[in-house]
């Protein structure tokens, strides 16, 4: 199930979408197995950012080399949303940083693979995260980092609406902002759930990509789930200059899964045996 | 990535507890009392800040892989000097303190030695979780150097007199726990930590110091320095507070007593050796620092005595309540923390009466 890739990224030609759409939607199964496996962990956002990180990490943009995965020079990936790294394992996996057989090992004793991204498990994680509104500061300082020693690394860092609501993400937005980081492009899981219900309900936060913009950042909003619109708008965001970048990416939180889409109960339980069975069937992955 | 966890393992009791018992005879008076130490051989007054920032500008002009943040007290935790000679590789992070210790881990990522400077009560305080999860954890390549610690922070008062610092960080696995006693010894725990790879905490303080420690002495990491023989009693202390000890020493030495007293300034990792051999030879504990008495320096050798070596152990220091605003001296003497108080507490241990 691995590929080989070139780990020089190449964006000059579109990416096939039609081939990011079937990865994508293997990739879900895959979350879906391995939570099934690991009776715990966080479906709704896993499956709401499989298009998104997808287009990240198999349309040209992550210069990275799984072979060499501290590779100083390597593009960075942080997923300060941590709960949703079943997603980043299935990524991962496909790309050969450590065989795709590890992930039904998800979240038991001795895996390589942690409840929350953990660097010393996982060959491929460049932040240990898991506490929210902490990875976008550590991506942060790794974007001045590259900056302070004149490399041209880049930063990507996977966060979320629910997360926003931690203090610390805005004192990243004023900071990143204040030093002019051009080299960090947030993208931001828009689905309106939290743990507890809606975002609305629990903690209303208006327009987040408003809320940016006023911080000095560069930020556009897409609908999370076609490609070629996130293709197009992570292309945008690596031209900017002198400000980072946000992408407000617009999701349904169980995408793929029809008794998930949109239900806030499915941001952490994961799915049984027949319920697992169901989901692959829709993704037509399995047959009835 | 994948690199080894440092391994600190510390030894954690519940017997740590106060003890009074008195030695059922008056030990016998030693007959050497060498002085190494004497605070009489003062080489003027530092606040361990100003040493840190000094040597933190020294360090800026040796190594161009040193960047410096600060959360908008540069100018009181003396990381400025630092900013003013070398402003490419130095941060201010605003009244940010969570976010500073984020983009510190990110920028020790990159493979830079970070140094983070706040006020203590913030820097391990505020951003505790931080500390935790972005530099303890992952085993980053950070320096939180803490100024403004304990109550000899003087007229800020209970708000900004963080007493709970050294508990709180030194239950962190990964992370190395060091308070300097005066300016030479800040200077070595600088070059220390910043020659070796990994998370550390250096507690600091805003009130100057009488510059006491000899011109020879060395800093080593993991290791007590004993700044006075004895075999009556054993005085550690830490910080602010060894050189109240050591002139608890001299006064015990009037009365006959021989008290060794012992600079911990590597309260983490801790020199076990050294301690367990001063219980067995000496029998008796009292420990100084400005810091509640729970979870500290105190906490620390009980820790050690009860498991190797059990002996009485009294622990000086913050008695499970706030500080107040007033002189940082004044203060130290008013919670119990000057020389007259540490020899009153080290006669009660030996059975006699101050």
């Amino acid at each position: 199930m691995t590929t080989t890739e070139n780990p020089t990224p190449s964006t000059r030609m579109a990416p096939d979408f039609q081939d990011l759409a079937k990865i994508a939607n293997e990739m879900r199964g895959d979350v879906l197995r391995m939570l099934q496996l690991a009776g715990s962990g966080h479906p709704g956002g896993s499956l709401g950012m499989t298009d998104v990180f997808t287009t990240l990490w198999f349309g040209g943009f992550m210069n990275v080399d799984p072979k060499n995965p501290t590779w100083e020079d390597r593009d960075r990936f942080v997923l300060s949303n941590g709960h949703i790294c079943p997603i980043l394992y299935a990524i991962l996996a496909r790309k050969g940083y450590f065989p795709r057989d590890d992930l039904w090992t998800l979240r038991t004793l001795g895996s390589p693979l942690q409840g929350h991204p953990d660097f010393h498990f996982t060959k491929g994680v460049d932040c240990c995260t898991g506490s929210l509104g902490n990875g976008v500061s550590v991506a942060l300082g790794m974007a001045l980092g590259a900056r302070a020693q004149g490399k041209d690394f880049r930063v990507y860092a996977g966060t979320s609406d629910g997360e926003s609501q931690e203090g610390q993400v805005w004192e990243m937005a004023s900071a990143a902002a204040h030093y002019g980081v051009d080299n960090l492009t947030l993208l931001m899981d828009r689905n309106g759930i939290q743990i507890d219900g809606f975002t609305k309900d629990v903690m209303d936060q208006g327009d987040l990509g408003a809320k940016y913009e006023s911080f000095g950042w560069h930020v556009q909003s897409v609908d999370g789930h076609d490609m070629k619109a996130l293709h197009a708008a992570l292309v945008e965001a690596r031209e900017v200059k002198g400000r980072p970048q946000m992408i407000v990416c617009n999701t349904v939180l169980g995408k793929g899964v029809s008794f998930m889409e949109n239900e806030p109960k499915w941001h952490g339980v994961a799915p049984d045996e027949a319920q697992l069975k169901k989901a692959l069937v829709e993704l037509g992955l399995e047959q009835e | 990535m994948f690199a080894l966890r440092t391994v600190c393992t510390h030894v954690v009791t519940d017997t740590a507890r106060d003890t009074h018992r008195h030695r059922p005879a008056a030990p016998t008076p030693s007959r050497k009392a060498p002085t190494t130490v004497s605070v009489t051989k003062k080489g003027g007054d530092v606040a361990t800040r100003e040493a840190y920032g000094k040597a933190l500008a020294e360090l800026g002009g040796e190594r161009s892989d040193i960047v410096v943040l600060d959360a908008d007290l540069s100018g009181s935790t003396k990381t400025g000097q630092f900013a003013k000679q070398y402003g490419d590789r130095f941060f201010n992070m605003g009244v940010a303190e969570a976010n500073m210790i984020g983009v510190a881990s990110g920028l020790a990522s990159t493979g830079l030695t970070v140094f983070a400077s706040s006020f203590a009560m913030f820097a391990a305080g505020k951003a505790f979780e931080q500390v935790r999860q972005e530099v303890a954890l992952p085993v980053a390549n950070v320096k939180i150097c803490a100024t403004h610690a304990g109550i000899t922070v003087g007229e800020d008062g209970a708000s900004h007199q963080v007493l709970e610092d050294v508990a709180i960080m030194r239950v962190l696995p990964n992370m190395r726990v060091f308070v300097p006693a005066d300016g030479l010894e800040t200077e070595q725990v600088i070059r220390a930590v910043a020659a070796s790879p990994g998370p550390a905490y250096v507690r600091l303080s805003r009130m100057k110091v009488p510059m006491f420690l000899p011109e020879d002495h060395v800093f080593e990491i993991g290791k007590i320095s004993t700044l006075r023989a004895g075999d009556d009693i054993t005085i550690a202390a830490t910080g602010t507070c060894v050189v109240h000890a050591v002139q608890a020493a001299e006064l015990l030495a009037e009365k006959g007593y021989s008290a060794r007293v012992l600079n911990v300034c590597s309260i983490k990792p801790l020199d076990v050796e050294t301690l367990v051999t001063a219980a067995q030879e000496t029998g008796a504990f009292v420990t100084v620092e400005e810091h509640q008495r729970v979870g500290g320096l105190g906490s620390a050798v009980a820790e050690v005595v009860a498991e190797h070596a059990p002996c009485p152990v009294r622990r000086l220091g913050m008695d499970d309540r706030f500080g107040e605003s007033g002189k940082g001296e004044q203060l130290m003497e008013h919670f119990g923390l000057t020389a007259p108080s540490i020899a009153g507490a080290a006669l009660e241990l030996l059975g006699q009466s101050s």
